[in-house]
Order: structure tokens, then sequence, then C-alpha cells
């Protein structure tokens, strides 16, 4: 047989094997040099094949499976590659679904592999069967179930393709113990077209022509980055095409590293706790030029008071995403890379001068009522913020930066000052807590090479802290950062604002984390005071293994700007 | 035209935008298995009943046809109908009013024997709707209509008094008006992109 671990080599001579090693021999045929997963009996035969193969391709074991499917979109998302993931079926493979709804709403691509009961029972309510091609489907960008070895290597090459073509998302292949048992000839050949899918819209140049005269007439254009941006690999072509014109632009939590954070045209985050100019105005520019982004709902607030006034150029690889929630008036379907070349030269110089002003004066409001505090409070506790700007000093904005779902989310996107692209991993759509100490995970095993810094909150960082075993055990130097407010801060914070201060159920009684993670060998410090923050940071970084800092922060400390769920986003509160 | 005609056309068009009536769906796909559960979870997560569905193998082989009527408003259709052609095994799917079909569906009627021993009303009815009888047994005929619902049911109406033992209606196909192939369309599909 052929060598395919440069995935080049595409076709290969046929040589019989069973299914299990057919898995791996086509998964090495794709490049793949990483696989997080967790056995169990009906994923035993790829297991023992896998352990032929252990000098070519690295298994993490991770301690649940949710573990391994956030790990894999952590490893996805900084790599902008595929993430590989094994789990065995029924338990094993329910509990891949929250990653995997996350992976969808958020375009992650993946390959999950799951074992199946062997196909005479399938339908039987046979031990740990379950329908995991039922439960999947909604939130799979495709599945499939194998219970013939012989189409192991075709369908795992079709899952690849629609995985990480077009607008990329997670996959689930379902394979039958016995189809994993029987032996087949194996032969890989990459999937290139598949006839009723289409992931690369032809761009149509009336449409090109349109966006352009737009923008070359706008007064007030503003830009939206969104993370189309990052995984088009169109981020130079942005920079050229805001600066050659001079468009104010702004990001979505997903399109966060795609633009630099000390950019001159960087405005900052959109949505419900994003900067306030953007936000204010989103609803005073006369062109409003979306790339690779859907408007959320955490983006746009009330859609009825939405850039009504501005004509919305939509740049967009997904047509369903067109008109979905803000009409276009010039939709252009395509690669954001593609559409952003073809655009640049239909572009004219300008300087948008007086606009641009506008949008420094509202940010000297922001830094004066709401960031000047944030960063260096005067109050007796630490803040989110400050300890976010310590962290983006000392790694001098060239960490990749996991976060959980909450309040030091929000803090977070808005502070740590992003040097490069691709180094924002989080969980935007679906919000999942538990998210960022498994994609960290996997983020360190996909760059091994830069320092990767998750910050996590304490609710969050209780609901999959079992990973700390994994870090432990494959020596993963990731650097854990919990920000400590013993509330689940996010919920408490709409309580105070919503619900009249009624506090349900928001308040936690934590354990020692430091001692969580003596448990685990891990090196761990706490710090409560403003002036330990420096030096704690420092040790963290310097530190050769994994380390956790926990810092005790202000128990009610709320994060602003807020745009109210349901309001316009002009009417962005900052108290 | 003037400014005022085109405000109240334009608002009359979001009226119509937004007012719920029939769509027709007609999607080609693969003829593959669990495809059918692919297509109509889209309508479980967006609360929208299937009024009526029908696959069945078109002209070219190994591909199939839904066609597929629900209740709801253009707009609503409309995002339905472009989240289905995002299914991997969807070639195509178009969204039609009634006006822009031609459409049947057949339905079958049980009734006892004797009702038509009892003079001549029953066959009367057969003939003058435009039905066929299917079959005679011993103790039932099946009767069979083609048609809209309101005639299929205007004839289930009318046979009621004879005792219908049984009725069944199935899901409407419908043609479009255009004169476009099949076949050819689904390889200017393909080229195109």
């Amino acid at each position: 047989m052929e060598t395919l671990v440069n995935g080049k080599e595409t076709i290969t001579q046929k040589k019989t094997m069973p299914g299990a090693e057919a898995v791996i021999c086509s998964l090495l045929a794709e490049g793949v040099d990483t696989i997080f997963g967790y056995p169990g009996g009906a994923i035993m035969p790829i297991y023992d094949a896998l352990y032929s193969y252990q000098d070519r391709i690295e298994h993490i074991l991770v301690r649940h499976e949710q573990g391994a499917v956030h790990a894999a979109q952590g490893f996805a998302r900084v790599r902008n590659e595929v993430g590989v993931v094994f789990a065995t079926s029924g338990p094993g493979a329910t509990n891949l679904i929250t990653g995997i709804a996350d992976a969808q709403i958020d375009s992650t691509p993946l390959v999950c592999i799951t074992g199946q009961v062997t196909s005479g029972l399938l339908g039987t309510d046979a031990f740990q069967e379950t329908d995991v091609i039922g439960i999947s489907m909604p939130v799979t960008k495709w599945n499939y179930q194998i219970t013939d070895a012989r189409e192991i290597p075709e369908i795992l090459a079709k899952a690849f393709y629609i995985a990480k073509s077009g607008r990329p998302g997670p996959v689930l292949v379902d394979i039958t113990k016995d189809a994993q048992f029987a032996s087949m000839e194996y032969a890989y050949q990459k999937c290139t077209e598949i006839r009723t899918y289409h992931p690369i819209p032809v761009i149509k140049q009336d449409k090109l022509k349109k966006a352009a005269a737009l923008i070359n007439e706008a007064k007030r254009p503003f830009l939206l980055v969104g993370q189309g941006v990052l995984i088009a690999q169109a981020q130079e072509v942005l920079k050229d095409l805001i600066e050659k014109a001079h468009i104010p632009s702004a990001w979505t939590i997903l399109g966060l590293s795609a633009l630099d954070n000390d950019h001159p045209l960087n405005m900052g985050m959109l949505g419900m706790h994003g900067n306030y100019a953007p936000n204010v105005l989103t609803n005073e520019c006369d062109v409003l030029i979306a790339v690779g982004m859907r408007f959320d709902d955490r983006v746009t607030g009330d859609l009825s008071k939405y850039a009504r006034q501005a004509k919305v150029i939509h740049i967009e690889i997904d047509s369903s995403e067109i008109d979905k929630n803000v009409k276009a008036h010039v939709p252009v379907i395509g690669d954001a890379k593609q559409v952003l070349e073809a655009l640049l030269p239909l572009v004219k110089e300008n300087d948008h001068q007086p606009w641009l002003d506008r949008f420094h004066e509202l940010h000297q409001i922001e830094e004066e009522k709401i960031i000047n505090n944030d960063l260096y409070p005067q109050s007796k506790g630490i803040r989110m913020g400050e300890v976010v700007r310590h962290i983006s000093e000392a790694t001098k904005g060239e960490a990749i930066v996991v976060t959980d779902v909450g309040q030091h989310q929000m803090v977070t996107s808005r502070y740590y000052g992003f040097k490069s692209p691709h180094s924002s991993v989080t969980s935007g759509g679906l919000g999942t807590m538990g998210f960022a100490l498994p994609a960290a995970m996997g983020a360190k095993v996909g760059k091994p090479d830069r320092p990767v810094v998750a910050i996590i909150g304490d609710g969050g960082f209780q609901m999959t802290l079992q990973e700390l075993g994994t870090i432990f055990q494959y020596n993963i130097p990731v650097k854990i950062v919990i920000l400590n407010n013993s509330f689940l801060g996010m919920v408490r914070q709409w309580q105070q604002l919503f619900f009249e201060r009624r506090y349900s159920f928001t308040e936690l009684k934590n354990p020692d984390f430091t001692a969580i993670a003596r448990g685990f060998s891990i090196e761990s410090q706490k710090v409560g005071e403003r002036e330990q923050l420096p030096q704690a940071i420092a040790q963290m970084l310097s530190h050769p293994g994994a380390y956790l800092l926990e810092v005790t922060v202000e128990k009610e400390e709320n994060v602003f700007p807020m745009v109210p769920s349901g309001a316009a986003v002009a009417d962005i509160r900052m108290e | 035209m003037s400014n005022t005609n085109n405000v109240k056309l334009a608002s009359e068009l979001l009226e119509k935008d937004q007012e719920k009536r029939s769509f027709n769906l007609s999607i080609l796909t693969e003829n593959k298995s669990g495809l059918l559960n692919a297509v109509t979870i889209i309508f479980t997560r967006r609360k929208i009943n299937i009024e009526s569905i029908n696959v069945s193998e078109t002209e070219v082989e190994g591909v199939s046809r839904y066609t597929i009527v629900i209740e709801s408003t253009r707009e609503q259709a409309e995002k339905v109908v472009k989240r289905i052609r995002k299914v991997i095994d969807v070639f195509w799917a178009f969204v039609y009013e009634n006006d822009e079909i031609f459409y049947q569906e057949i339905a079958l009627y049980k009734v006892p024997t004797r009702a038509f021993l009892n003079g001549d009303n029953a066959e009367h009815l057969v003939r003058n709707n435009g039905a066929r009888i299917l079959v005679i047994e011993e103790d039932f005929i099946i009767i069979e209509k083609t048609g809209h619902q309101h005639e299929t049911r205007d004839l289930l109406e009318k046979l009621k008094p004879y005792g219908v033992l049984e009725f069944v209606r199935s899901g409407r196909i419908a043609m479009s008006k255009s004169t476009r192939r099949t076949d050819l369309f689904l390889q200017e599909l393909h080229n195109h992109h």
C-alpha cells in the first residue's frame, strides 16, 4: 500500500483488510494526525485497528465524549481543518450531541465516527443501541450509517469533503460493528464532487458591480466581519479593502481576531455586549457591508429597528442566509475571499474622515463611562476586565484565547488585544457552557507552538472539569484562568436588571479549584488582591506545563454596554 | 405611476407576503434512505404542519420528486425552500403558489355493494362526478375519483347517505406550468456550478 500520511496520495492500490482498519487508513489518507475519542463496546474493532497505527496518528483519550467533541472543535478552529472524534454507540454517541450542535451553529468542520451495534440488532433496543442518525440529523451538515464495510472509504471521503467545503459543519458517520469486522478491499479516492452539492457558488458579476457602486457612493459605509472571513482566509484582502476606502469595521464574536485589534479601522465588537460606537452607528450608516455573517439576534437586537436606513450588501457563501434575518439589497453569494478579491479593484479610494470621527467620538464616551473603569478600576474588588488586560499585555496579544460562555466571555472578547487570526475560540451561536476547557485542550494540541489561555467562569468550568484528567495524562500545557465570582454571573446580571434582583438559583458554593488542580498534578494558584495579578499571570505563563489560576473577582460585576434582549442596537445601555 | 400608488402597491405586496396560504414545494432529490427525515425535520423545527406529502420517482432514473403542501406565508415558504436546498442529497427545491401549478389528488371510496342495488342514484353519482368504479366485490364497491380536494370531498358528502365504509385520499401531486425538462434542468444546474 502507498504511504498516505501527507494526504496527497489520493488513490491507493487495493489491499484486503477489515473495515475497522479501513477507517484508520481513510483518516490517514485525509491527512488526519489527531483523533479525540473514547472507546466502548461498539467501536472496539476500530480502536483495535488504531492500536497498530499509533506511530502515525495520535489519539487523545478524553474523560467524557463531550470533551472529545469540544476538543476537536478547538483543534479545527485554530487549524482551519477538520477535527476528528471517535465515540461508541448509545451514550457515547448521545454525549457528542451538544458539541455537534455547537459545531453546526458555529460552522466548525468535524467528522465524528461512532460505533453502532451489529446491523442485525438495529431497531431491537440492543445494549447501547440508540438511533444516532435520527438524533444527530438536525444538528449535522450530513450524516450516514455504514452497514457494509465496502462503503467505508467512499463515505469517509465524502464526510471530509462535506465537513470542510463551502460553509463548514459537523458530519457524523455511524458504523455498525459487523461492518467494522468485515473484510473488504481497501482503496481510497478523495471526494471532490457530489452532484447535489455545490459548496462554492459562482459569483454573479452584476451583484459585484452593484455592491461596488453602493460602496463607492456611500458617505457612511460600515463593514461587519463574520467568521466567514476567517474560514475563507480572507483577512488580508479584507484589510486591503477597508484600508483602500477607509471603511470602519466591526466584528461578530466569531469574526473576532480576523482583524487585529489595534487596526485603526477596527471599531470593535457588535451586538449585545459589543462596543458603543458600532452598535449606535449601525443605525446611522448608509451602506452596511456584511461579510460572512448571519445577522444573529445577539448582533441585531430588534430586527424591525436594525439598520433600516441603510442599503445592505450581504456577502455570504450560504444562500439560505440571504434575507433570513435582514433583507439584503445586494446579496453577493460566494466565498468571502473570492468576493472580496473581485470587489477590491472595483472599489475606489476614499477617506470618510467625518464618518470615522463619529466612531472615535462615541468610543471616547464608552472609554470614559465603561472601559477605563473595567481596565483600571478604583474599586476594591478585582474586575474581569483588568485580568484580561493583564493577560493580554503579558502575552502581547499573541496567545490563542479560548473562552467559555457568560460574562467572562464578553469581557475577554472586548478586551483581549488579538494580533493574529484564528486566535479566538469560543462557543458563539449555541452558547455552550463547559466548552472552554476541552476546546483549549484541542487548540493546544492543534497549535502546540502557541500559548493557549482558557478564560473560564466558575460555573462553566465545573461542567467539564473532568478534562483536567486528559490535560494531566497528555501533558497539554494549557493555561486555565478561572474568573470566580461564585455566581452564574450573566444570568445573575439579567436577574438584577430584568427580574428585580431575584437571584433565583444563580449563586454557587464552589470547591477549592486549586485543590482540584492539585489532584490532577496541575500547578495552581489562587489570587484575590489586585497587586498579586501581574506576578501570578507571569508565573502562570512562564510555567512549562499546564497551570490553573483562580482569580476571585467582584461578586456582582455587570457587563456593559448592553443591548437589552429585544431592544434596538441604537438603544444600547451604558449602565 | 404616482408615488402614493407605489406606496400602496408596496404595502399590498407586503401584506400578501405576510398572508398565510397554500404553498406547494416541489423538491428534486436523490433516491436515498433517511432523506425523507432530513427534509421533514426542517418543517418540524419551524412548527410548520405538512398538509400533504407525496414522494415518487421522476422520469430521470434515481431522481425522486417530493411534493409537499404547507400553509404558510410567502416569506416563510421561501426561507424553508432555501434551507431544503442545503440538504446534501437535494438537487433543487421550487416553491409554487396554487395558480402556478396543475395539481391533482386521487381519492378512493369504499361503499357497500347493496347501495348500488337499490335504485340508480349511486350509479348516477359516479357518472356525474367524473368518478369511476375501480372494483366490485360481493360486499363492497371501490370508487375512484381524481380531482382537487373540494371535489373529492364533495363526492364523499354525496356518498355518505349510502354508508361509506372507508375513504382515503392521496397527497397532492403537481406539475408546474413551465416547459423545462427535468433531465436538462438537472444538467444545467450541474453545469452552472
